[in-house]
């Protein structure tokens, strides 16, 4: 059924370029505390995560709510401090930034938010809002400011601008609230944009609006783009890689055509599973999910993460170790025990 | 459309709720049609905004403070339960024949209560049941979606947020109504816990024969569980029809517009989207309410457009007219 997926859109993987962004087996956990004293153990919501992002590239990590992909966000963001493990943007490891040269970062990267009403002051006008970041990074000219603001709201295609400026974020509908809100992203000529499921709150018919203007912007200044969502429906229209989540692991990373006419690990195949494209004929079957749910990241499960909902564990090993990557086909890593090679040679 | 009550489970006939707001009147649910027949599921689609959820109050007659206007006929089992007073509705008709699992239910629960106890509760107000058979209904109710016997005794707080929505439904169930209204029973939730719950809806619809309303806005996971399919734009229900005849080929420019901006998985399409936004629910524009954002949009579209009938479909359009 996967199989008849034809890839058109997405470009060319650059994997010979430097990366832009390179994690190395990172740990975000959160120390728990009783009453705010004794410890009493950790969140561990990124737990051992690495992966390259060349310039221009994008991917998207796709898991359920407390996967920790929100926890991967924000560390990339430098609002988390990483446990262990780096984050190493442009050759420069983000724990070493400091001052002037951490907010030169974050100039760097844009983050466009789930909810754009949520992320938008209520009580800021847009030029104000827009105005902010452009303050902020030593801006001082009115008129420089207000050009750059035009030009990047011609951009995501909100015009007149003139009209749009004096507004509130109430007064506009969904969509231009997260235009408004992408155009925030951009104004400092980003070279990361981090989305953290940007249409997962807009209607139907203005999702795929969003979507396409997004994909406009990355292909038009070469961004890089990390796109955080549940909904594999629509990832095959905008992102090159996907790499799937689940507690605090990724457990599969390849390129999307690949991911989505052969995917390998079983939690895939049950999010793929689970996704339904509009049919009539839904209704006349039932959906096979796998029983339970995720783990504590508190205390996950011994060995891989997913074998107690896992139909094909194998005893005494999915639930002794964690399972390495694996790489069955090229370029296509596979967390998961099914995939060791002495299974391929059998 | 020739209305025979008594055969149907629901019927309802230019069902109209108004709001008074500072601005002028809202006028959410602005004639709504529909049928509904035993052990079926309807599904109304909808974008934010047009009045979906409003129509969910209007059928519970869970009213705000600000109701301008509500008139029209909900025949349910061939009683017109417009005409009943507050009191005969909320004896009769309320949680006995319909139930609602209202939007984001899941976070509507009482956290000082055992689930249990408030699984139990409907059964003993409405059913008179005493405390120990309620408690014995609500232990059934959770075999029936799927939660453990033992959790009866849990607290809100104790429990994921698909096992709190399926306690919702444990609770919609119990007084073993004849129709459940759902408002947007899965959106809160993950990919997989979504999948579940229809699974659910789906096994409640076969082994008690229960019919569902459900509300929601989003389209692929509405056909798990669609038997008919209703498209509300601005307050009204632009389309209704078989759901084998509706999703391979809608009829309405705005139906077949909204189908095409959905992003399918399994197969290669191009979403579009719709330019422009719905009227305001205060400010709405003579004649048809789609006709600004419509490629079809002819003359004739500033008048009312008229419901034509295809078959057992029906579409208020003037392309079909």
């Amino acid at each position: 059924m996967v199989a008849e997926i034809k890839q058109t859109r997405i470009k060319e993987m650059k994997i010979e370029l430097a990366p832009l962004l390179s994690i190395r087996d990172l740990h975000v956990w959160y120390e728990l505390r009783r009453l705010g004293f004794g410890h009493a153990g950790y969140v561990k919501a990124v737990d051992g995560v690495s992966f390259d992002l060349a310039p221009g590239e994008t991917v998207a990590v796709v898991g359920e709510s407390g996967c920790g992909k929100s926890s991967l966000m924000k560390t990339i963001l430098g609002l988390n401090v990483p446990t262990s493990g780096e984050v190493v943007f442009d050759g420069r490891n983000l724990s070493e930034l400091k001052g002037s040269d951490l907010r030169d970062y974050r100039f760097q990267v844009g983050y466009v938010q789930q909810d754009p009403y949520g992320a938008l002051p209520p009580f800021m006008s847009i030029q104000k809002i827009l105005e902010e970041p452009l303050i902020i990074s030593g801006m001082k000219d009115k008129d420089a400011r207000l050009e750059r603001i035009r030009k990047v709201m011609s951009e995501v295609k909100l015009y007149p601008a003139d009209d749009f400026l004096p507004k509130f974020p109430h007064m506009l509908s969904g969509g231009q609230q997260q235009r408004v809100v992408i155009a925030r992203a951009m104004l400092r000529a980003p070279k990361l944009i981090v989305a953290d499921e940007p249409v997962s709150m807009l209607d139907a018919s203005v999702r795929v609006e969003i979507l396409k203007l997004m994909h406009a912007l990355q292909a038009e200044h070469n961004l890089s783009v990390i796109y955080i969502t549940h909904d594999l429906s629509t990832v095959k229209y905008f992102s090159a890689r996907i790499f799937v989540m689940y507690a605090g692991n990724l457990v599969e990373k390849a390129e999307t055509r690949r991911l989505l006419e052969n995917p390998l690990h079983p939690y895939t195949l049950a999010l793929l599973a689970a996704t339904s494209d509009p049919d009539a004929r839904n209704a006349e079957s039932f959906k096979e999910v796998p029983p339970g749910e995720p783990p504590s990241l508190v205390n996950p499960p011994r060995g891989c993460r997913f074998h107690p909902r896992c139909a094909r564990a194998i005893a005494g090993l999915c639930d002794q170790q964690e399972p390495p990557d694996f790489e069955p086909e090229p370029r296509h890593f596979v967390a998961c025990w099914l995939y060791r090679p002495e299974e391929q040679e059998q | 459309m020739n209305p025979t009550p008594t055969k149907q489970l629901l019927h309802v006939e230019d069902l109209v709720l108004h709001f008074r707001t500072g601005h002028g009147t809202v006028q959410a649910v602005d004639g709504v049609d529909f049928d509904l027949d035993a052990h079926r599921a309807v599904v109304i689609l909808g974008e934010s905004g047009c009045g979906k959820s409003s129509l969910a109050k209007a059928m519970l007659r869970l009213l705000p403070r600000n109701v301008e206007s509500y008139s029209g006929k909900v025949f349910m089992q061939g009683v017109d339960v417009m005409a009943l007073t507050e009191e005969e509705f909320r004896h009769n008709v309320r949680w006995a024949a319909m139930s609602l699992v209202p939007q984001a239910a899941m976070n509507a629960l009482n956290p000082v209560l055992r689930v249990g106890e408030q699984v139990a509760e409907p059964a003993m107000v409405h059913l008179g049941a005493k405390k120990a058979e309620a408690l014995d209904l609500a232990k059934r109710m959770f075999q029936h979606v799927g939660v453990p016997e033992d959790f009866l005794n849990r607290y809100p707080f104790e429990l994921s947020g698909g096992m709190r929505q399926r306690v919702a439904l444990a609770m919609a169930l119990v007084t073993s109504p004849a129709l459940i209204v759902l408002d947007e029973p899965t959106s809160a939730l993950d990919l997989l816990t979504q999948a579940n719950i229809m699974n659910v809806l789906k096994r409640i619809k076969h082994e008690l024969g229960t019919s569902f309303i459900l509300i929601t806005h989003d389209i692929a996971t509405s056909s798990e569980l669609a038997d008919e399919v209703a498209i509300m734009y601005a307050g009204q229900i632009v389309e209704v029809g078989g759901a084998k005849d509706f999703f391979p080929a809608p009829l309405h420019p705005y139906s077949q517009m909204l189908m095409a901006s959905v992003p399918h998985l399994r197969s290669e399409s191009d979403p579009m989207f719709i330019t422009g936004q719905p009227p305001s629910l205060i400010d709405l524009p003579k004649g048809c309410r789609f006709a600004a954002r419509c490629p079809f949009r002819m003359e004739k579209c500033s008048e009312e457009p008229p419901v034509v009938t295809q078959g057992n479909r029906k579409v208020k359009c003037w392309l079909h007219a």
